[in-house]
Order: structure tokens, then C-alpha cells, then sequence
């Protein structure tokens, strides 16, 4: 069974969440990677990416093409990446940020500082068996999860992987580099 | 997560903080109120400045990177990345922007060049740089250099738009030139154009360059930033053409959204009701040779 993904195509690193997850798809014919803009290009999707990027400037532009509401109460599973893991919380150290609320959590934006303190490190994610080569750019991080939020990485800046039902969202950037595993674990865990 | 481990400004983190900018308008500047009606109106990141270029011209003498204080009093008012410029050439003007924690340094021919001859060699710097192009070649020697950013030169501080247009064309046909291109004749380009050949490759392979391309330089109106990106442009910089406006609120807002919905004739149309004057331009033909920016650095 193909799989639809869209990809959240705002503002931010849309083409290479976009490159990743049709290669991660590849292997499942019917699969389609889309890019949303519009609320009718939401429906029949079974995931959308959120991708990095400025979390203000996406809120704002959430708002603008009236999408709040339609993601806020999308049903699919959502993969979101640094600004993404940001909107996805319910509760963010910003009040520019209106968040979607769908993963019960407290993010803070630019945990780790300014950009000279972005950073490459290996990271053990729960459920990879080999460390996970994360960049974080300007990240943010969870500071507290709800119930039913499983932390699968955690370093001494705070949480930065965590899933939630069909959810799955990361400090860093699994988009960049080259690296799909997390990838393939997402879209495993839209079956459950 | 083991110390030894981290790793700091490489080229992946330097050319995936340009990645986050991308379909997003970078503002030019000057105080820490402009820096937070820039991010109010949707902003992906702040070009602080002493002067925009517009005042830069009028002024006339030595450009120089902004006062350090100006530059904190504008970190310090905004959570989105804030950019600053350094002269071509002047590296210690970009150690003490690194030092003050800039997110990202445009070595900027807006600037009067401190080196005639070198850029700044970017790659031992752990901030990512932006630098400007005319054409593909000049493009590729900057990425060589280490930026992690291109921005077309454009004529800044004109609100003309001729001249960004010019470079983002020579750069988008420049790339599409190498198609179909043997390896050898790939190299023999590479040497026409004064690129390396491994950078001339990697681009016809990839189809575009192998960093993000902005546009800048004489972006005046939604109009504007929509050409741009239906040219090619991942995303814009606007200079003087926002605070230079009768409404800069508005008009800030406005861009944002039409770089947003640069495909969509009908937005672009309801943002650009009612701005009121647009920066007054200049006649980028009636410039003298001196009042000529982009021919700084090559």
C-alpha cells in the first residue's frame, strides 16, 4: 500500500523533506510526497511533514492561509522537524507561536543558543540500534512531556525526540544528511 | 551523547541554517524597534545595520560594519536570526560580528572593500556566511571561499529591481548552460567562467548551486520579491525598500506574503492595495561609475 505524505510548504526546508521522504517511499509503489499550501491539498493525506524553519514566520503564516484549524484536527501522523516540533507543542515559551497542540509538551525555541552554537553530535535514539548522526540549527527542546509522550532522545539541553501516538517530532534535522532511519520508523509507526 | 563528539560550524550545520531561510524575507534594519516590527510581520531573520543602503549611498564616504552596540541592542530585541555585514575582504570585522553572535555574516559589497584582491576565506569561521554574485562564476568562487549562502548583488539602496534581475538570470542560465555538457566540457566552462571545476560539476549534476540563492538588492515592492522567486530566488532581502516606504508595516507584511504566494497573481494583488509610496528609486543607468556597488569584489 502507497503511502501519501504532505509536506508542510510554508517557509523552511520544504524541498528536503520533501527529497527524503520520496526516497524513503521509494520501495512502496502508489506512494506520493506533496507539498500543502492550501487547506484542500490536506485531505486523503495519511502524513504531513512540518519542516525546519522560523517558527514565527510559519505560525504567522498558518494563520494567513487560515490552516490552523485544519491542522490542528489533522488525523494523520505528523513528522516534525526543529520549527516543527515547536508548533506541534502545546505549550511554547513564545506567545508570537500559536501552536497546533498536538503533542502534549512544553518547548523551549533556541534552547541551545545562537547559531555559532548549532551543532553535530551522535545522538542514541530508543529504537535505533546504532547512534544517529543530529545537526541542530538554532534548535529548540521539550522541557516537559505529557502522559502518553515517549521521550526517544534526551541530552542535557532538554528533550529532543519524542513520539506521540502516530506523532513523531525532533529537535534536530533527520531531513538533512542523508541518514532515513527515523524516516522508516515514522512511517512503520503510521501503521500502528 | 559523548563530548568529544560535538561537533561545531560545519558545512552541514553552515548550509542547513540557510536551508531554514528559505521561502522567507530577510529585513534590513536599523534599531531594535524596526527589528521587532520585522519579525511581527513575519520576518525569517533581521540585517542589522548602522545605515540601510539607501543612507549608505546619500552618506558617501567609508562604510563600515555597524557600531557593536547597535548590533546587540538588535540580537537582544528579537528571537529570529540577525544578520550583520562586514566589508569584502575585512576579516576581523567578521570575527568580532562571530564574536557578538551574529547568526550569519553577509560580506557585503554595500560596504566599502578592505581587500581589493581577497575575500574573506570563509571556511575557518563557525558562523555561515551570505555572499553576493553577478553570474554563475562569481557564485561558485564565493561558495569555494566557503559561503554557505548566495544572494544576487543586484544595485542596493536603488528600490530598482533591473539589476537583481540581470544577476539571477545570469546565475539561473548559467546553471541550466550546463546541461548536457560533457565532463570535459564541464572542465573547459569551469576555466571560462573562473569557477573550480569540481563546484562547476557538482552544479550541473544538482541542476542549481549547491547552497541556497537568495535575491537582493533594489527589492521595492510584493512585485518585486514575486519576480524574484518566479525566477528562481529561494527567498529575498529586502534593504531600504521596507523602511523606506510610507508604511513599512504594511508594506513588510505585504512582501512576506507575496514571497509566501509568489505564484498567485490574486494575493499578490490584495497584499499590494493601498501600501502608499513605495521608496522613491533610482535610474540605475544614471549612477556614476564610483556610485556603483555591485562591481566591488569578483
Amino acid at each position: 500500500m502507497g503511502v501519501k505524505v504532505g509536506v508542510l510548504a510554508l517557509q523552511g526546508d520544504v524541498a528536503e523533506h520533501i527529497l527524503a521522504f520520496r526516497e524513503a517511499l521509494a520501495d512502496r509503489p502508489g506512494s506520493t510526497v506533496t507539498a500543502v499550501r492550501h487547506v484542500e491539498d490536506l485531505p486523503g493525506l495519511d502524513a504531513l511533514a512540518m519542516p525546519g524553519g522560523e517558527s514565527t514566520t510559519i505560525s504567522r503564516l498558518i494563520g494567513k492561509n487560515g490552516l490552523y484549524e485544519p491542522l490542528a484536527g489533522f488525523e494523520g501522523g505528523v513528522f516534525a522537524t526543529c520549527a516543527g516540533m515547536v508548533l506541534l507543542a502545546d505549550r511554547v515559551d513564545d506567545p508570537r507561536v500559536r501552536t497546533l497542540s498536538l503533542i502534549p509538551m512544553h518547548v523551549a525555541r533556541n534552547a541551545f543558543g545562537r547559531q555559532v552554537d548549532s551543532r553535530e553530535t551522535f545522538l542514541n535514539v530508543a529504537g535505533l540500534t546504532e547512534p544517529f548522526r543530529a545537526v541542530f540549527i538554532r534548535a529548540p527542546a521539550a522541557t516537559d512531556v505529557g502522559s502518553g509522550v515517549e521521550v526517544l532522545a534526551r541530552i542535557p539541553e532538554g528533550i529532543v525526540a519524542v513520539r506521540h501516538g502516530r506523532h513523531m517530532a525532533f529537535a534536530f534535522h533527520p531531513e538533512l544528511g542523508g541518514d532515513l532511519r527515523l524516516h522508516r520508523m515514522f512511517l512503520e509507526n503510521l501503521r500502528v | 551523547m559523548k563530548l568529544e563528539e560535538l561537533r561545531f560550524g560545519t558545512e552541514l550545520i553552515k548550509r542547513g541554517f540557510a536551508s531554514m531561510q528559505k521561502g522567507g524575507v530577510i529585513m534590513d534594519v536599523v534599531n531594535a524597534e524596526q527589528a521587532r516590527l520585522a519579525e511581527e510581520a513575519g520576518a525569517v531573520a533581521v540585517m542589522a545595520l548602522e545605515r540601510v543602503p539607501a543612507d549608505i549611498r546619500a552618506a558617501g564616504g567609508v562604510a563600515r560594519m555597524a557600531d557593536p552596540q547597535k548590533i546587540v541592542e538588535i540580537i537582544d530585541a528579537v528571537s529570529i536570526p540577525v544578520m550583520g555585514k562586514a566589508r569584502i575582504g575585512h576579516s576581523v570585522e567578521a570575527q568580532i560580528l562571530e564574536a557578538l553572535g551574529v547568526d550569519m555574516i553577509d560580506e557585503s559589497e554595500v560596504l566599502t572593500p578592505a581587500d581589493e584582491q581577497f575575500h574573506i576565506d570563509k571556511t575557518g569561521f563557525g558562523v555561515p556566511f551570505v555572499c553576493g554574485a553577478r553570474n554563475l562564476g562569481e557564485a561558485l568562487r564565493r561558495v569555494n571561499e566557503g559561503a554557505a549562502m548566495i544572494r544576487t548583488k543586484g544595485e542596493a539602496g536603488t528600490g530598482n529591481v533591473v539589476e537583481a534581475v540581470r544577476h539571477m538570470r545570469a546565475i539561473m542560465g548559467g546553471i541550466r548552460a550546463l546541461k548536457g555538457l560533457s565532463s570535459q566540457e564541464l572542465i573547459d566552462r569551469a576555466r571560462e567562467i573562473e569557477a573550480p571545476a569540481e563546484l562547476v560539476i557538482e552544479c550541473a549534476n544538482l541542476g542549481r548551486l549547491p547552497v541556497v540563492n537568495f535575491s537582493a538588492g533594489g527589492i521595492a515592492t510584493p512585485a518585486d520579491a514575486a519576480l524574484m522567486m518566479q525566477l528562481g530566488a529561494d527567498g529575498v532581502f529586502v534593504g531600504s525598500g521596507i523602511f523606506k516606504s510610507s508604511n513599512p508595516e504594511m508594506t513588510a507584511r505585504a512582501i512576506v506574503e507575496a514571497v509566501n504566494h509568489y505564484n498567485e497573481p490574486m494575493v499578490i494583488a490584495e497584499v499590494s492595495k493601498g501600501l502608499g509610496e513605495a521608496m522613491k528609486g533610482l535610474d540605475v543607468h544614471l549612477l556614476r561609475e564610483e556610485e556603483v556597488l555591485q562591481t566591488r569584489g569578483r
